[in-house]
């Protein structure tokens, strides 16, 4: 262990620090084993220089004899072999001893010590029980030989001396002192280690400064601080090691880019010099001692510097555990290198730098190989797969240069030249040498054949898209693949060559990336084209032939390609189908009429706006739309449902993106809602169950839109070739020449059978080739209808007056049915509405379009019960219009005629009148029955009139004298003349009726009356009951004469003789001329019997008659509603009224005025009393009973008379009866009052003076 | 200074591609496509680590012989990938840095436009101009 010296400091990983002994040897020897061990058992903290942290550290030294020669001379910069301590080992006990041999060896040593400058040393003193037992007699007290050696030698530190007691022996005190001289050493050798590699570095940091005074020498600056990094090694700071590297790394990496921004150093020449060697790293050594060498000697190339900078940053992160560091710097500095060779323009051999990269990467991967387990590798394949990668670049590059990379044989310039690189790798390492699978050996066969270059280039090929497939880097994974199919194309194999071609091509185009899309895509047609597969090579050629990136020429030449096959007569039953999206684009679909609904036999126009994506134009013999057809169910209501359908009116437009863009997703558009309305009705009758709204592309529109899907791109990798189904209906033209861009296309679209027509797929033929499109999206159709013939007849202005012509509008659509010659409307007359002839009737006939397309008269021939219109030929689906005058019949009154049946044997409707809740007016509903040519069943329909006037008539009387007088109110919107206003009585011709009314004519304006007046004279008896008819000619006005038209009103008035005149007087109380307010006065009144009983009391009150004497009984009331009267006593009581003529009855009744002034009479009401029937003649007081009840009497009278008012008004005739029943039903008496004639009162509205009381003002003032 | 300057959409279509038409444009495509392979790996191994603070700055993506690859991802995923000179040794990370922000705030611009329809290829002219001005000035 003692010779170690002699060894030249190669294998750092064996060096310690070194420590020499000097003094008692056989001592140290005894000792030497404990010590080794135990001194790096414990760690120690060491702060270092420059700041670095504190780190902890376990000593271990070399233990070397001491000699001068290990001390370094002056000048020496070697760190590795600079003792960083010195000790000396003594034993003695013995003064003597010490006095004569000890001290003058010690001196000596130390003299030494100091005239090399070196203050680190230790004495150790072995104590031993045994010498102090020997020598008991001459012994001195044991710490008197250390203090004397202290005081000898370490007057200022007394640390430097030791005491090491009893090292052999297993005591408490033995291991005391022996940990106190370890913790000793460490610290006397940490201090050493600070002092000195302090001083070096601070010596390296003034050599580095100088780099730039000339004659500075990296090479020799490298020599220094890589000393520095051998003992940072050797104390295992490997990190600290690993700086020291990478600052030489920067600093040339520095000189070099100053190179290249023109500073030049000297010392860089020699790593200008050119490449001859390439052999690659070698990571196999701690050190590479040739390239060390050559450093040294300022001879290494800039690939030695960098390949032995790298091998020792190698061994050291492998030190430090960090494989994946190695991997990434390697990748770095192949790149690094090659950068630099290139910047400092140093001249290489062709190839050579791809050898020395591919050898270099296949050595960085054995070394980690060397030091990683398999599945530390393969988890780890991210940081390796660059090398691969690279590696299989290099190796791809070379076997072009050396023509490996072709079917063909190397020629003998490839040969020559792979000659020149192999030499410069110069012979195999030794230590790779019995490797089978080393770099070296790998290149060299690689090199060899292009068998051999073949089998590792597919290897490595392989190695590095597995690894990028398994990281999940698929796009490099694929770019590998591409480079291996240009290799296969390269060695004539397109089969293998397309399979990752199109691998590739799927990750572009799900990407949207055109420019290589198109570059492999190229390059996937040249494998079709040789592979022979002729129908995948003309889609390819379709796609390339309108791809935007290529130049025209290039264009051309694909569409050529699809010319030249188009125009083969091969076989004609083998046509090749083609997607038609890469072809043209369908971007526009418009229907004509934009309806996109005909009826069947109609003409609909289908507009395809195409857009070629050809180079040139085209020639299409044949382009046809296939459609599917499906029978409409709906019936007649084709046209509306077809309408429902296509919200967009005849105008679809496609939106395909842009194909040769290629832009994904997010910028097509999504699609449009689709909804449809539902509806559910039953299958019997007709009627609607249900109706809904219905989406029908729900699966595209609730699709999950993932954000990271691929686009649904236009041209997929390759398009589905669909073939064209040929449907039974086709929308076909023939020869078009579709010009690059859009073009218009229009078709004639079948319509024959009514349904639902959807254009599926679309086909365009050039020779044998077809471009298909397999389906139109959105999906698009048309409707053909068939519908019923359908008459309207409706007014031409509303509304419809009655009793005037008006002109009502026939409109007849004529649906499938053909009007032909001699056709007829038959319509049933109807006497309250007839058809008034007119001399011209012209019908109109149009196309659905409202376009005019003949007009003719109409022939109208009337016979009693029916009217015919024959009509004029019209074609199908047109409109024929007409008008016709009508007139309905305003009906008299009361008149009510009994039910009549049509001709048509149908009961007829009795037109009633209403009143209409809109209008003020009374309408009428006239029924229309008009058999059709076209159906068995007669069309009924249904017109409205009003009635434009509303009559009503009074009665009037004075005393015996009577006036009619009838009030016509113009209740329409229309201004009329009133002429010739009569009124006539039927029945009885005595009768004269005297008319008051002196204008012929008389204007009736919109919402005005006016009121017609005569009076009614007769010579022997005035009838009960008067049947009038009030009729008067009307017109619009400022019209002439002849439009006047009748208006009738027919009423009956009954009991109209006067029975009763009612006189009544007030006279003053006695003793006062006038009333006064406050006193009684009396009301005295006088009923006077004018005639004699008339027919109609006598059955109402016949019974009555109990004594013999005809009586009738009267009621009479006193009311005063205005509150002026006070009625004193009895207001009310019961008359018996003798039935003859001038019986008078007088009543006198006390009233008192409550108010000055001239107060009208208080009202006199006389009542008709009708006494309880038999059946209830068990009442116990009648009258009693009228008496105590006259106030509730008084109320039902007045219902009563609201209820007979009614019943007579209608002018029943059984109302009497009714009444009569009722009053049996009743039981009781009841009121009854006279009708409006039957009682006339002479003091109606008479008034008479009350004065004021003339006593007792009492005047209230009230202030405030 | 840039041979090549792309922006890429979410779904990694390209929004904007252009490099110095010295050089083959399809080899630029190739590059930068792939390396929307380390975009997506940097991307995913940031979403897994640090959720908000998120550097947009992806840093060198991959070296190759000639070129340097460094990518930037905005907040709503579109990449930006600038492409360097291997031999151009001069640019800094933070020059990079910085060109990514200027091409960040000029893409933020562009999306700003309301003409602008987000997704579509970029033809701002403002966009262009940044983005020459990153670019080697050739002859």
């Amino acid at each position: 262990m003692d010779c170690q010296e002699e060894k030249p400091i190669i294998y750092t990983m064996e060096n310690k620090p070194i420590v020499t002994c000097a003094g008692d040897q056989g001592l140290f020897t005894s000792l030497y084993t404990s010590l080794a061990q135990q001194l790096p058992r414990e760690p120690m903290e060491w702060r270092g220089t420059y700041g670095r942290a504190p780190k902890m550290i376990h000593l271990e030294a070399n233990f070397v004899q001491f000699k001068e020669e290990l001390l370094p001379k002056e000048g020496n910069k070697a760190l590795l072999t600079f003792p960083f301590l010195h000790i000396y080992w003594t034993d003695c006990c013995d003064t003597e001893m010490y006095k004569s041999s000890v001290k003058e060896d010690m001196l000596r040593w130390q003299n030494t010590l100091r005239s090399h400058g070196s203050a680190d040393w230790v004495i150790i003193i072995v104590e031993t029980n045994d010498t102090k037992r020997k020598n008991k007699t001459n012994i001195l007290p044991r710490s008197s030989i250390v203090d004397k050696i202290r005081s000898d030698f370490c007057n200022k530190q007394n640390d430097r001396c030791v005491v090491l007691s009893d090292p052999l022996k297993e005591s408490s005190r033995s291991v005391e002192s022996w940990n106190s001289l370890l913790l000793k050493l460490r610290t006397l050798l940490l201090m050493s280690f600070t002092k000195n590699l302090g001083r070096f570095e601070d010596d390296m940091r003034t050599l580095r400064e100088k780099r730039t005074q000339p004659g500075w020498s990296f090479c020799e600056y490298f020599m220094v601080q890589e000393e520095l990094a051998f003992v940072f090694e050797m104390l295992q700071q490997f990190e600290d090691a690993l700086v020291q590297y990478d600052e030489l790394d920067a600093l040339f990496t520095q000189y070099v880019l100053n190179f290249g921004a023109g500073d030049t150093a000297n010392w860089l020449g020699s790593f200008c010099a050119p490449v001859r060697n390439w052999s690659g790293l070698l990571l196999r050594r701690p050190i590479d001692m040739e390239k060390r060498d050559s450093i040294q000697r300022g001879e290494a190339s800039l690939l030695d510097l960098r390949s032995y900078l790298f091998s020792r940053q190698c061994t050291l992160l492998i030190f430090l555990q960090r494989p994946w560091e190695v991997t990434q710097r390697a990748l770095e500095l192949l790149h690094n290198c090659v950068q630099e060779l290139r910047l400092l323009e140093v001249s290489v051999v062709d190839g050579a730098l791809d050898c020395w990269v591919f050898l270099s990467c296949l050595e960085v991967l054995h070394r980690i190989e060397g030091c990683c387990d398999q599945a530390q590798i393969a988890a780890n394949c991210s940081h390796t797969v660059g090398l691969w990668a690279y590696a299989t670049d290099k190796l791809k590059s070379l076997g072009e240069l050396c023509g490996l990379v072709s079917e063909k044989v190397p020629t003998s310039e490839d040969l020559n030249r792979t000659v020149d690189l192999l030499a410069g790798l110069g012979d195999e390492r030794p230590e790779t040498a019995n490797s089978l699978q080393s770099p070296y050996k790998k290149l060299k066969e690689a090199l060899s054949s292009v068998e051999a270059f073949e089998r590792h280039y597919l290897e490595l090929s392989h190695a590095a898209m597995e690894m990028y497939q398994a990281i999940g880097r698929m796009r490099s994974a694929r770019l590998v693949g591409k480079s291996l199919a240009e290799f296969y194309m390269r060695k004539g194999d397109p089969e293998r060559a397309e399979t990752f071609l199109q691998e590739a091509l799927k990750s572009y185009v799900s990407e949207g990336w055109s420019l290589p899309l198109t570059h492999t895509r190229r390059q996937i047609a040249e494998c079709q084209k040789l592979l022979g597969r002729t129908e995948d090579y003309l889609q390819t050629s379709a796609l390339l032939a309108g791809d935007e990136n290529l130049t025209t020429e290039e264009r051309k030449h694909f569409f050529q390609e699809i010319l030249s096959f188009a125009g083969k007569s091969g076989n004609p039953s083998h046509k090749v189908s083609l997607s038609m999206n890469v072809f043209a684009q369908l971007t526009r679909l418009q229907f004509h009429p934009a309806t996109a609904s005909v009826h069947s036999g109609g003409v609909l126009q289908v507009e395809l706006m195409l857009r070629s994506l050809m180079p040139v134009s085209v020639h299409i013999q044949q382009l046809a739309a296939s459609i599917h057809f499906e029978v409409d169910h709906g019936g007649t209501l084709g046209r509306s449902k077809g309408a429902q359908r296509h919200t967009n009116l005849g105008t679809i437009e496609f939106n395909l993106g842009n194909p040769s863009a290629g832009l994904p997703s997010s910028a097509a558009p999504r699609p449009v809602l689709e909804l449809d309305e539902v509806q559910d009705r039953s299958p019997s009758d007709n009627s609607l169950n249900s109706t809904g709204v219905v989406c029908k592309n729900t699966h595209l529109l609730i699709r999950r839109h993932e954000s990271n899907s691929p686009p649904e791109m236009p041209n997929c990798v390759s398009p589905p070739t669909v073939a064209m189904k040929e449907g039974a209906q086709m929308l076909k033209v023939q020869d078009v020449t579709l010009e690059p861009g859009n073009n218009s296309v229009i078709f004639t679209a079948p319509s024959g059978q009514p349904g639902s027509y959807m254009l599926r797929q679309l086909c365009a033929t050039v020779g044998e080739v077809q471009f298909i499109q397999s389906h139109i999206y959105p999906s698009v159709g048309y409707e053909v209808y068939s519908q019923e013939p359908q008459l309207t007849v409706e007014p031409l202005s509303e509304p419809l007056l009655a009793g005037l012509p008006q002109m009502v509008k026939f409109t007849l659509l004529t649906g499938h049915y053909t009007v032909k010659k001699g056709d007829a409307l038959q319509l049933s007359n109807s006497e309250t509405m007839p058809i008034l002839p007119s001399t011209s009737c012209t019908a109109r006939i149009s196309t659905p379009t409202a376009e005019l397309v003949g007009e003719s008269t109409l022939s109208i021939q009337s016979s009693e019960k029916v009217t015919s219109i024959s009509l004029p030929p019209t074609p199908p689906y047109h409109t024929m219009e007409f008008q016709l005058e009508v007139l309905c019949i305003i009906p008299t009154g009361s008149e009510r005629p009994a039910n009549e049946r049509l001709t048509n044997g149908e009961i007829r409707h009795r037109p009633r009148s209403y009143s209409h809740p809109d209008t003020p007016m009374t309408a009428i509903d006239q029924r229309m029955s008009i058999d059709c040519p076209w159906s068995i069943y007669s069309t009924l329909l249904t017109l409205t009139f009003y009635i434009p006037f509303k009559t009503k008539h009074s009665l009037l009387s004075a005393g015996n004298r009577k006036y009619i007088q009838v009030c016509v109110q113009n209740v329409s919107d229309v201004n009329f003349t009133l002429a010739e206003v009569k009124l006539t009585e039927n029945q009885h011709a005595s009768l004269e009726l005297q008319s008051f009314n002196t204008k012929t004519h008389q204007l009736l304006c919109s919402k005005h009356s006016v009121f017609c007046l005569w009076e009614v004279r007769w010579k022997d008896d005035l009838p009960s009951c008067l049947q009038c008819v009030f009729s008067a000619n009307f017109s619009p006005i400022n019209q002439d004469t002849s439009a006047f038209k009748p208006f009738h009103y027919q009423f009956q008035l009954e009991r109209v003789t006067t029975l009763y005149s009612v006189r009544a007087e007030i006279l003053p109380p006695s003793g006062e001329q006038h009333c006064r307010c406050g006193l009684v006065c009396d009301l005295e009144v006088c009923i006077t019997r004018l005639t004699e009983l008339s027919e109609g009391e006598i059955t109402e009150d016949s019974k009555t008659d109990t004594d013999g004497l005809k009586t009738t009984k009267l009621m009479y009331e006193v009311a005063d509603s205005s509150s002026n009267w006070a009625v004193c006593g009895k207001s009310s009581g019961m008359v018996l009224m003798p039935t003859k003529a001038n019986a008078t009855h007088k009543v006198q009744i006390e009233v008192m005025p409550l108010f000055a002034g001239h107060l009208p009479f208080p009202k006199i009401k006389v009542l008709k009393y009708l006494p309880h029937t038999a059946a209830v003649a068990t009442q116990p007081d009648p009258d009693s009973c009228v008496e105590n009840d006259s106030l509730s009497l008084l109320d039902k009278t007045l219902d009563d008379q609201a209820d007979t008012a009614s019943i007579r008004s209608r002018g029943s005739v059984h109302s009497v009866g009714s009444g009569d029943q009722q009053q049996r039903g009743v039981a009781m008496p009841r009121l009854e009052p006279f009708s409006p004639g039957q009682v006339f009162n002479h003091s109606h509205t008479q008034q008479v003076l009350v004065l004021p009381t003339t006593e007792d003002h009492i005047m209230e003032v009230n202030a405030t | 200074m840039a041979v090549c300057i792309a922006a890429f959409a979410k779904e990694n279509y390209p929004l904007y591609i252009r490099s110095v038409p010295t050089q083959n444009e399809l080899k630029f495509h190739y590059t930068v496509h792939t390396s929307l392979d380390v975009v997506e790996e940097k991307i995913s191994a940031v979403g897994k680590s640090l959720g908000d603070q998120r550097e947009l700055y992806l840093g060198l993506l991959y070296p190759t012989e000639d070129y340097k690859v460094y990518g930037y991802v905005t907040n709503s995923k579109v990449k930006f990938v600038i492409v360097v000179d291997s031999s151009n040794t001069s640019l800094r990370d933070n020059e990079i840095r910085s060109m990514f922000r200027k091409l960040h705030n000029s893409f933020t611009d562009v999306m700003c436009n309301p003409f602008y329809n987000p997704g579509d290829p970029i033809q701002s002219k403002a966009f262009n101009g940044i983005v020459s001005g990153m670019m080697v000035q050739t002859g």
